[in-house]
């Protein structure tokens, strides 16, 4: 699995080669496979072919649980401008961010997806009118600037603003991208490798503090942890005597 | 018509920081007392190291009636006051679950502002338009009680003055103190040390602040692990001193505490005669009465004032124990705000600590330094501490190196995410005529009752500590090697602090205090006041150390004179 992977990426032009210590995050994230699966997908996107394939394949693995399809095009792409696929390694896209704002408008964020619903429609209109196609398909360079547009208040129709969807939207691709992966987004921990971020420990040493961004990171969800889930459930199934593992 | 419940001796509403502690002594004594909660009880299982859960969502494990009633705020009267967020959280154990737990004591001088200013810099120099008065004590008659609620809580750090001998490793500038603290201080970290260093080079007088987190074995809980979920996280190895698991759980053991959650107080009942006779509170859709002979007020800053102003009756026209017009008077938020923040040219090692773990500059504190050619009185507390996680870091500044997104942005992220440290900076606060809490005439909580109103703005003496203070700390960054700095704004309008204080003001005045020196109602014999409500000053430093000597002492002031209090 990781051979192929690593094949996968040897492919790529040089100047699109990931620099220092993002080599060594790709490179551990290869192994995992899932970033496998979606690798070529970021690929597709730096080569500005739209990526239209490889978003369906990773689109019917992923439920859409409020998002539209068109809904999901738009801001999957929007997310990768705010946090790039790129020469640096992977990004919003590989994190799936927007499978973690789709869920999150399930839940939490459910008062904001109206915001949502009119802001993407506007702004995939703005897109067809100003660059003659819908914001998906356009150029990585051409989404840059109708998403500046957007930032910057000229496209109409944004709810309540441009410039205020916009900072929702960058704020929730961050926490897409920087989550515990166990909100759907942060996959394969792509946003804690990418700041280096060495992951969730019970505690943490003098000798860890001391290795700081060079502690190996540990790959690992809060709830990884028996401390918080599983620990938890043995005891209940014990109670009830059904822990048939015991 | 409430449910009426058996009578109790005391009614405490909140089992937060104050009421958890007050609990002890009280029980101890042999009252039986009920405790009314908002939230329910957590346990280190509820307490994951989830940043986007804890932070971002604000721990939705928690019940949310604070936020659900986050007061109004605007700068002064002639605006209309918009509601914004609320940080306090309900539970068994109150904000002192998820809170940072630097456990301070006060300065002494913050006790006597008016007197000591006077003394030392002649009659005018207390800012115009300040109630500021004198603490009714001084610091040496908190003392042994703040003594009592270190040990009984348990707080690590290092002593400066025990009985008058200087140790410069701790505080040189702190009052007397009568014993070590019963933990040596928290574990220093490689920023920390920088930053001592950098102190030590500026001739300054650099120390570990004290906290209500165990630095070893205590009292049968473990240490602290450092695993940086501290702040609005809870401890998952109760590490973290919250009343929760320390003196709440000791208060129930005795078997005189019923600790009541889920349960909103919506009414302190008064009897024709002016005393009051308990509590009605809701839970779920069932209204109760609880009646006792001691309330004691518990609930925060702001609820405390809200259940006064809204409990009237014929002998309180304008809401209990305020015939004299004091409640929600001598408001303040705490100066904490307006920090300065810094980029580093390496990486700071901060991806594991916590707020608590972290070093002090008390030099310009207080009336640590000579203010004759200032234009200020006070000062402020500068602290530099450990603490990151991924989604803070991805959201830092940018120092106006890049815009806010793209290639560039994330490349900048990879780069310094470990590289920047944010100076937490609280300031000299004081109380103002045009500063004060009332009930706002618009907006109601989810019940339908008035939520709080908050007017009220920082003056020139709190903006000039700000701006003093910016510079200090840019100066102890750049000593310390920082390359960048942002100085943010100093501050203007007084929004919901998690360091609120005044509205039941405490003094030997009756005309201008609501409760007597020892948290007693000036109006109300039998009614109480726990809580940084009573608190005149601010300090430059957490309030929630001296909230716990003040109610520890008030509750063992109701058990010395229980027949004259209750009776």
């Amino acid at each position: 699995m990781s051979s192929e992977k690593k094949n996968g990426k040897s492919s790529l032009p040089s100047e699109h080669e990931p620099v220092d210590s993002s080599r060594r995050n790709l490179l551990k994230g290869a192994s995992m496979v899932g970033v496998a699966a979606f690798g070529s997908s970021a690929e597709n996107i730096i080569a500005q072919d739209g990526g239209a394939s490889s978003r369906r394949e990773i689109a019917a693995r992923e439920a859409l649980e409020v998002l539209t399809s068109g809904e999901a095009e738009t801001l999957d792409a929007i997310c990768n401008c705010l946090i790039p696929s790129d020469e640096y390694g992977p990004g919003a896209f590989e994190a799936r961010a927007v499978h973690y704002i789709d869920k999150s408008l399930a839940s939490h964020n459910k008062s904001m997806r109206e915001k949502y619903m009119v802001s993407l429609e506007s702004i995939d209109r703005y897109a067809k009118k100003t660059k003659g196609k819908a914001f998906h398909l356009l150029s990585n360079d051409l989404q840059i600037s109708v998403l500046s547009d957007v930032e910057n208040n000229k496209v109409p129709g944004c709810s309540p603003s441009g410039k205020d969807f916009f900072n929702m939207v960058r704020n929730h691709t961050i926490d897409g991208t920087f989550c515990d992966p166990y909100y759907g987004g942060n996959q394969n921990f792509v946003g804690w490798d990418m700041i280096n971020y060495p992951g969730i420990r019970l505690g943490a040493s003098e000798a860890d503090v001391a290795a700081g961004a060079k502690l190996e990171p540990n790959h690992q969800s809060a709830y990884d942890h028996d401390t918080y889930t599983k620990m938890a459930s043995n005891q209940l199934l014990g109670q009830l005597g059904r822990n048939d593992d015991a | 018509m409430p449910k009426k419940l058996a009578k109790t001796d005391v009614v405490i509403v909140g089992m937060g920081a104050a009421g958890g502690v007050a609990a002890l002594p009280l029980t101890h004594a042999g009252l039986k007392v009920v405790g009314i909660e908002a939230g329910g009880w957590l346990n280190p299982r509820d307490f994951a190291p989830d940043e986007l859960r804890n932070g971002t969502r604000n721990w939705p494990q928690s019940v949310q009636k604070a936020a659900s009633e986050a007061p109004t705020v605007r700068a002064d009267s002639s605006q209309k006051a918009v509601q914004g967020g609320h940080p306090m959280m309900n539970a068994v154990g109150g904000t002192s679950m998820h809170y940072w737990a630097q456990s301070w004591r006060l300065n002494p001088w913050d006790f006597q502002v008016v007197s000591a200013t006077k003394r030392r810099y002649g009659e005018d120099r207390i800012p115009a338009g300040s109630t500021v008065e004198d603490w009714p004590f001084g610091y040496e008659e908190l003392e042994p009680y703040y003594e009592k609620v270190e040990f009984a809580v348990g707080i690590s750090g290092q002593a400066g003055n025990v009985k008058g001998k200087i140790n410069s490793a701790g505080n040189i500038f702190e009052g007397e103190r009568q014993s070590e603290y019963p933990m040596r201080p928290l574990r220093t970290s490689p920023f920390t040390e920088l930053m001592t260093d950098a102190a030590h080079s500026l001739e300054w007088n650099p120390f570990q602040g004290p906290a209500a987190i165990t630095s070893e074995l205590y009292d049968g809980r473990p240490p602290c692990q450092y695993h940086g979920f501290c702040n609005k996280g809870g401890c998952h190895v109760q590490a973290k001193s919250s009343t929760a698991f320390t003196t709440i759980p000791k208060a129930v053991d005795t078997g005189n505490l019923d600790v009541v959650t889920y349960a909103r107080v919506t009414e302190v009942v008064t009897d024709n005669d002016g005393k009051v006779i308990g509590v009605n509170y809701l839970r779920g859709s069932e209204e109760f009465f609880q009646p006792a002979d001691v309330v004691l007020m518990a609930s925060y800053a702001y609820e405390n004032v809200r259940l006064l102003q809204l409990s009237k009756s014929s002998s309180f026209p304008n809401g209990l124990s305020n015939n004299n017009d004091q409640v929600g008077r001598h408001y303040l938020s705490h100066h904490q705000g307006s920090p300065v923040i810094a980029l580093f040219p390496d990486n700071l090692h901060n991806w594991y600590g916590l707020p608590a773990q972290g070093v002090a500059i008390d030099n310009w504190a207080d009336d640590n330094f000579d203010h004759s050619e200032l234009n200020f009185i006070g000062g402020a507390n500068l602290w530099v501490h450990t603490d990151r996680k991924p989604i803070g870091a991805a959201k830092m500044s940018t120092f106006g190196r890049t815009r806010s997104w793209g290639t560039d942005w994330k490349k900048f992220i990879m780069e310094n995410a470990d590289k920047t440290n944010t100076a937490y900076i609280q300031k000299t606060t004081l109380p103002y005529e045009t500063n004060y809490l009332d009930l706002d005439p618009q907006v109601k909580d989810p019940l339908g009752f008035p939520v709080t109103r908050i007017t009220a703005s920082y003056k020139e003496n709190e903006k000039r500590i700000a701006q003093f203070s910016q510079d200090m700390m840019e100066k102890w960054y750049r000593e310390a090697g920082a390359t960048e700095i942002i100085k943010t704004g100093l501050g203007n309008v007084m929004g919901a602090s998690t360091h609120a204080y005044g509205g039941t003001r405490m003094g030997d005045n009756k005309e201008t205090n609501v409760v007597n020196r020892w948290g007693f109602s000036h109006e109300v014999p039998n009614l109480g006041v726990l809580g940084a409500s009573v608190m005149g000053t601010s300090g430059a430093r957490n309030p929630t150390l001296t909230v716990q000597a003040l109610s520890w002492r008030t509750a063992e002031y109701l058990v010395a004179n229980w027949q004259s209090i209750a009776g």
